[in-house]
This record gives structure tokens, C-alpha cells and sequence, in this order.
């Protein structure tokens, strides 16, 4: 399988990139790790007359840690994020995460900004920046802009970012309390057949705060403030988790394909997002 | 389409050819340079037979554009180990009966070394987890196990024995 010729570009920052994405239009797109560009490339969906490569743009790698502001770079890694400890000290969701994504030569090469800013439904980062309720910072011709994770998605591939911007980094408050991301998937490799990501604070023996949010159920990826809601002020036993479980339940909307039906889908999500909080409840 | 001139270093040895952006690092390495270890299997990212090591990372070279890897080193399955002189972890593969057709094993050995560098005594499970991107159809992954997992004992007895 070989992709239709294209022309290789690749500046060294952000400013040359941008200014490429302009001058080339919509005949450009952005190379990350490529795990998802070029298997697409490669089966002839996708036709890229031009190709900016990030690789060298050294302001897209690193990960800082400013208090309980964390700002990931776009060109880092899954690998990376799974390996830096100061990450799994204040966000160990992201490890979490990362972990359950494909295998590991494709975690040495996919990023965290790629896979936020591809749109596909089936990406993981999507889901838990929903959770995180993380911000997406965005470079273009005008400077710079910074969108919601919570306002990004419009429905599968198509995001708020415009044709000539450049996703440059993600940037959330480490969340207090106990995590989980869940995941299930047919096989490595594959993407989740259902996945939730949930964040909760305790105190006093009660859901201080929580968050709850889905990959894969939907065209975009799902945040479900009722589910937060059905569990905020309980002791997270088993009737707040199952009306929880309920109201996320009701936020999504599965569409049959190779993963099985919808309603195996929604049997899925439910016991996902279950365990989920159960996990994220035993560790706040 | 333009030539690109690129840049490797290939187990070793500075490599220079021109290529059309589109050639993927795989092509590049068996046609152009004549490595034809590494083996070209699914084509879409999964079974990992392409495997080779980019500048300290494990990648499936099917996915990965020559024009990417340029100025990168590269390290395959010939950078390894010699027919006369095998490496360590060839030598366990083919003691432990880690392969049968061996169509998988170039990328399988790459793919442990590597997780061998990173983890030199790793875990049955984790020697499990780091290799989930290679697929073998015939051994059941058992062998393959038990030769990584040997492997590792040999290279840390070495080890310890030189200290």
C-alpha cells in the first residue's frame, strides 16, 4: 500500500508551520506521529497534496508542571506521558490512559496532541480531556487562542480547530481525588468498544466533586454532567453508582459497526462506567 | 514527484539515497538498502513484523515515511546479530523454539531488544505487555515468552559476572 505522492515539509517552529498551513491551504495537513494520517494515506482516504511534518518544532515537546497547571506539548508522546513521574504524581490518569492505547510501537510514536486533534471518536485522549475539562491551545494566522476540550468536538473529525491552525499543547488543573480510565477493546490495537474516564474528590466519606466522561459511545466524545450529578453529595454505594450509571448511559448514543450492536454497546458502557467509578470511589 | 535526499544511519553505517517522500522507512530498508530482515506483514500498523528501532524507539516501519526518519538512526535485525555470531537474544529464540515459520522473528527479536534496554529484567507480564504490538500465528507466544524472559537472564548473569 502506497500513499499518492505529496510534498514533505518540515520546519522547526511553530510560526514557519502555521505559515506553511496558510500558503498551502486545504491541500496541507499536519504530520504528528502519523498513526492515524498515514494508514489513511496509505488505504487512499486521505489525499494531502502537502505534508508539515512537526517533528523538529521543538516548542511542541514538554510537559510542565507550573503548581497544579499542567501543559502538555502536542508532539509528546504516549510513551513519554506513560514515563514522566512528575505527570503520574499529579495526573495519573493520563498514565493510566496512555497505557491502554494500541501497543507500544505505536505508543512511541502517537502523541497527545494528535490524537486530541484528529476528531476520531475512537481516540482516548478525547474522552478524558472532557473528564479533565482540559483547554486546547491553538495557534494561527491571527496568534493564538485557546478552546474547551468541552467545545472542541462537533461531530466525528470535525473540531473547532480551523484548517490553518496548529493544535500546540493541552492544558489542565491537575484533578484532586481518585481517577479511573476503563477501557474495553476487542484485541490490542483495536480501539475501545466502550471506555470511560471519571474523576472523583471525597470528603467527609461523601462525593465532593465528580466528573464523568465516555470515548467511543457517540460521534464525538461524551461528557455527562448528570452522571457527575447523580453521584455528587452520595457515598458512591451502589444505588448512587447505578443511577449514575443511568444517567451517562442516557448522554450517549452508540451506532452499530464491527464492535457489535447497540445494544451490546450500551450493556458495555454500563458495566464500564461502573467500574470506573468504582475504581476512581476505592481511590479518592 | 521530487526526490528527497535522506540521510541514515543503518546499524552503524551512514546511508544516503534519494527517495519520493512516500516511500515508507519498510521499502526503503529492503529494496534500496537491501536489509530484507525486517518483514513487511499486515501493512496496516497491527502485527509489527516491520519493527525495527528509530533513534531509540521501536517502530513499525510501515508507518513511519523515509522522509521521517531522515537524519535518524536505525538499527534492524542485521545490526543484531550475525549468522556466525549470533546476539543473545537469537541464540535464546532458537534454543527456546521461539519461532516456527519465523516470518514474525526479525521484528519479534528487534522489539525485545529494545524492551530488554529499557526494562532489563522485566516480568512475565511485562515482557507480555511490551511485546502486544508483535503477532505470531504459530507459536501461541508461549516460547517466544520463555526466550525473551532467558534472554534476560543470560544478559544480567553476564552482567553480574563482569562486575
Amino acid at each position: 500500500m502506497i500513499p499518492a505522492a505529496f510534498e514533505y515539509h518540515r520546519p522547526v517552529d511553530v510560526t514557519s508551520a502555521a505559515s506553511l498551513l496558510r500558503r498551502l491551504g486545504d491541500e496541507a495537513r499536519v504530520l504528528a506521529g502519523g498513526h492515524s494520517l498515514i494508514p489513511m494515506m496509505k488505504l487512499r482516504m486521505a489525499a494531502i497534496e502537502h505534508l508539515i511534518d512537526l517533528q523538529d518544532i521543538d516548542a511542541l515537546k514538554g510537559i510542565s508542571i507550573d503548581g497544579d497547571t499542567v501543559t502538555i506539548g502536542a508532539m509528546v508522546t504516549q510513551a513519554e506521558l506513560i514515563a514522566h513521574e512528575g505527570l503520574a504524581k499529579v495526573a495519573p490518569i493520563l498514565r493510566e490512559a496512555a497505557l491502554q492505547i494500541a501497543d507500544p510501537q505505536v505508543r512511541y510514536m502517537g502523541t497527545l496532541g494528535g490524537n486530541v486533534a484528529n476528531g476520531d471518536p475512537g481516540n482516548d485522549m478525547p474522552g478524558l480531556m472532557q473528564a479533565l475539562g482540559a483547554a486546547f491551545l491553538l495557534t494561527g494566522p491571527d496568534g493564538a487562542r485557546e478552546v474547551a476540550a468541552r467545545d472542541f468536538y462537533e461531530a466525528a473529525y470535525m473540531t473547532a480547530r480551523e484548517e490553518d491552525e496548529i493544535l500546540t499543547a493541552v492544558r489542565f488543573t491537575a484533578p484532586p481525588g481518585g481517577y479511573a480510565y476503563e477501557k474495553q477493546k476487542r484485541k490490542i490495537g483495536d480501539y475501545a468498544t466502550a471506555a470511560a474516564a471519571v474523576l472523583i474528590g471525597k470528603e467527609g466519606g461523601r462525593v465532593a466533586h465528580a466528573s464523568v466522561a465516555m470515548t467511543n459511545l457517540s460521534d464525538t466524545p461524551v461528557w455527562s454532567p448528570a452522571a457527575a450529578k447523580a453521584l455528587t453529595g452520595t457515598d458512591c454505594g451502589p444505588e448512587a453508582i447505578r443511577a449514575a450509571t443511568e444517567a451517562a448511559l442516557a448522554d450517549i448514543d452508540p451506532t452499530e459497526d464491527n464492535r457489535g450492536p447497540v445494544a451490546f454497546k450500551r450493556h458495555v458502557a454500563g458495566i464500564i462506567i461502573t467500574r470506573a467509578i468504582q475504581r476512581a470511589w476505592s481511590r479518592a | 514527484m521530487t526526490k528527497m535526499h535522506i540521510k541514515l544511519t543503518v546499524n552503524g553505517k551512514a546511508e544516503e539515497l534519494l527517495a519520493e517522500p512516500r516511500e515508507l522507512l519498510i521499502h526503503v530498508l529492503r529494496e534500496r538498502l537491501n536489509l530484507t530482515g525486517a518483514h513487511i506483514g499486515c501493512e496496516t500498523s497491527h502485527c509489527g513484523a516491520c519493527t525495527v528501532e528509530m533513534n531509540g524507539k521501536s517502530v513499525k516501519s510501515c508507518t513511519v515515511f523515509a522522509a521521517q526518519a531522515n537524519g535518524a538512526e536505525i538499527t534492524t535485525i542485521e545490526g543484531l546479530g550475525s549468522p556466525d555470531a549470533l546476539h543473545v537474544l537469537q541464540r535464546s529464540f532458537r534454543e527456546h523454539h521461539g519461532l516456527q515459520c519465523g516470518f514474525c522473528t526479525p521484528g519479534m527479536i528487534t522489539r525485545a531488544h529494545r524492551l530488554l534496554q529499557e526494562n532489563p529484567a522485566p516480568t512475565e507480564d511485562e515482557v507480555r505487555f511490551g511485546m502486544a504490538g508483535n503477532l505470531c500465528r504459530c507459536t501461541g507466544y508461549q516460547n517466544i515468552v520463555k526466550s525473551i524472559l532467558a534472554a534476560a537472564s543470560e544478559i544480567n548473569a553476564a552482567q553480574e559476572a563482569a562486575e
